[in-house]
């Protein structure tokens, strides 16, 4: 008797199962990232006590900052269709502007000044990519190796640095707390939030999504494609602007050479938050927490004992699985179809 | 001289490269000098064969970030290998393990690549992307932060070396660049190379195997870049772990110059030649006009953007897109 039940139920469960089994591979297919990440914190907070801690998650976030800021302005680019690899070289020209200008000009108008020139850039970037409409992958490895040229210009191949680094208000940026929280991070988040308000929930976010999703189509319904493309770009060059704020007062100085290597970090980080290269789909907060994972992981790998080098072997292999589930969730299949 | 003219318009970079040789050999008396020549030519064998195998990969559609990873990786086994125990005896034939290892490394890299976006189906740029960072990793890993030297003068004397008076280096680059013309104009996987990448579905359904071909590019490109590490090893007589870096980006500047396409299908190795030499031209010449290396920065990144303008205008013929 008490077999019987048992088979029957076993029995009539199995469809059940499957059906659930399936719901549990779109779920797993769709947060991906989101276990993933909740993974490697359960992994390595197993095999390290300080992993958790709260000081340690908000040395993690304060590292991630700049690269985090950066991440929010190229994943709206992104999303609308293009790549902005002169993130990297725009950094450094920032940075090593408005900390030559602290001593010359003073804060207060350093900061405008240069955040004008940094929207200057973008605007470049935007015009070459929106109106003119060339590759954008071509246009800002151009504009990588240019700006790299202008701030050695610009410097004359010098290191600049704040004289005054105790007495300046300009420290609260890097260095300060607001809100009792160090203030890169309040930044970064905020930042974010902010980006994704105006992504999820504004019109201008829509076009974004449109015009990156099918670029005829967006046309042929009205919206005005190279504006909505050029101000991805001007987008792009505010946040670089704002990390190089941060950066700058972090470090109270900085080299020519400051940002070299960080666009395709960005990149990876915006990849690892499930945005589509091709465009038209994404997501800012999902970005912070690629941002985050990659941050993780490198503190984490750190903390185990391990050499600074074995992050990229571990952010190399975690990349291509993220976007491999992601594009095998999408194809239902894992393997790719071609022969 | 039609012909001429029609050659011209195909590859535009060789008028540009003809007009800044011009330049140059009027602007300064050091310039037109057969020995300078030579110098050109070796300055820009190294990018000039990553170049080579990345117009394949570029051809076909995808695109290979990795590279200058690769050319440290490879730089790196060259050199420690020949300095083994187990070669010590072996005289200058102990530089064969290691060039031999060299190379493999940069092969079985593009293999991986290559297996991962044909099997996977993820785009090229994020997994070679993936793999700069990675391959730096293992390079790092492997060297333990270390520089490498080589012990034994017959490395660094063979990329001082001439043949036939010219440099072995770039007689070299210049065998393997007409080896890669051969092969992506007289044979059947240089032709389903263009396939691939002008039309995937089509080649597809014209009966091409479109992974094979994917892994073969990948496979040369890897291989080229391990090359590259190699010869550039020679000149130094060392290598260190930050080889090779933005060697990717300045690849891919020369390629494109060269008037290869991003989105595949369309490219030559000529046009690769032209685009390779219009960048070492440019800053030999500067060099020599005591150009700070800043400017050079922003004239050549001025001068991709301005051939990708004109390039558009020119092939635009007619088909007007929409404008809003």
């Amino acid at each position: 008797m008490v077999a019987e039940t048992k088979s029957e139920v076993g029995e009539a469960s199995k469809p059940k199962r499957r059906v659930q089994g399936n719901a549990v591979v779109s779920v797993l297919a769709k947060q991906g990232i989101l276990i993933a990440f909740a993974l490697f914190m359960l992994g390595f907070a197993l095999f390290s006590e300080r992993f958790l801690s709260a000081d340690n998650v908000m040395t993690v976030l304060r590292q991630s900052a700049i690269i985090g800021v950066m991440a929010v302005g190229v994943t709206v680019v992104v999303i609308g269709g293009n790549l902005d690899l002169s993130v990297g070289s725009m950094l450094s020209f920032s940075t090593v502007m408005v900390v030559d200008l602290h001593d010359k000009l003073g804060p207060e108008l350093a900061i405008p000044v240069m955040l004008l020139a940094t929207l200057c850039i973008g605007a470049v970037n935007g015009t070459l990519v929106g109106f003119l409409r060339l590759n954008s992958l071509i246009v800002t490895l151009g504009m990588l190796s240019a700006i790299q040229g202008l701030t050695l210009i610009y410097s004359g191949g010098q290191n600049v640095d704040i004289a005054n680094q105790q007495g300046t208000w300009f420290a609260i940026f890097g260095r300060g707390q607001m809100l009792g929280i160090a203030s890169p991070i309040v930044i970064f988040l905020g930042l974010a939030v902010l980006m994704h308000i105006v992504m999820a929930y504004t019109p201008f976010g829509r076009r974004v999504y449109a015009v990156g999703g099918n670029p005829t189509a967006a046309t042929f319904s009205g919206i005005r494609r190279s504006r909505t493309v050029f101000l991805t770009y001007v987008i792009s060059a505010l946040c670089v602007g704002i990390a190089a704020i941060i950066l700058g007062s972090r470090v109270m100085g900085s080299q020519n050479n400051v940002g070299q290597g960080y666009e395709l970090q960005v990149l990876a980080t915006v990849i690892l938050g499930g945005t589509s290269l091709l465009g038209g789909s994404g997501n800012v907060l999902k970005t912070v927490i690629g941002v985050l994972i990659l941050g993780f992981i490198q503190n984490g790998l750190l903390l185990l004992g391990y050499a600074y080098y074995v992050q990229w072997i571990v952010t190399w292999i975690v990349i291509i699985l993220a976007v491999w589930l992601d594009v095998a969730a999408k194809r239902g299949r894992l393997l790719s179809p071609i022969a | 001289m039609q012909t001429l003219k029609t050659w011209l318009i195909r590859n535009p970079i060789w008028g540009f490269v003809v007009l800044i040789f011009v330049f140059f050999s009027f602007a300064n008396p050091y310039f037109f000098d057969l020995q300078n020549f030579q110098n050109i030519l070796v300055q820009t064998s190294t990018i000039g064969l990553i170049a080579l195998g990345m117009t394949l990969v570029m051809i076909n559609g995808n695109i290979d970030l990795s590279v200058g990873a690769t050319v440290a990786l490879a730089a790196s086994l060259a050199i420690d290998i020949q300095g083994w125990e187990a070669f010590a005896n072996w005289g200058n034939w102990a530089i064969l393990p290691g060039v031999i290892a060299g190379l493999m490394s940069g092969v079985i890299l593009g293999a991986v690549n290559g297996l991962i976006v044909w099997k996977t189906g993820v785009d090229a740029f994020i997994v070679t992307l993936g793999a700069m960072l990675g391959v730096r990793g293992l390079v790092f890993a492997y060297t333990e932060e270390q520089s490498f030297f080589a012990m034994n003068f017959a490395y660094s004397d063979f990329g001082a070396s001439s043949v036939a008076g010219l440099p072995t280096l770039a007689v070299l680059f210049l065998l393997f660049a007409l080896g890669t013309h051969l092969l992506l104009s007289g044979t059947v996987h240089g032709r389903n190379t263009y396939a691939v990448g002008g039309n995937r579905e089509a080649a597809v359904n014209a009966g091409i195997r479109v992974g094979p071909h994917m892994l073969i590019n990948f496979m040369l490109v890897g291989f080229f870049a391990a090359l590259a590490g190699i010869t550039l090893s020679t000149q130094m007589g060392a290598a260190t772990p930050n080889l090779g870096r933005e060697y990717e980006l300045w690849t891919i500047t020369a390629v494109v110059l060269g008037g290869t396409k991003l989105t595949g299908g369309s490219g030559t190795i000529i046009g690769t030649f032209g685009g390779v030499l219009a960048i070492g031209i440019l800053r030999n010449g500067m060099n020599l006009m005591q150009v700070p290396a800043f400017y050079v920065l922003v004239i050549l990144g001025t001068i991709l953007i301005a051939v990708l303008f004109l390039d558009k205008q020119l092939t635009r013929g007619g088909k007007e897109e929409l404008r809003t």
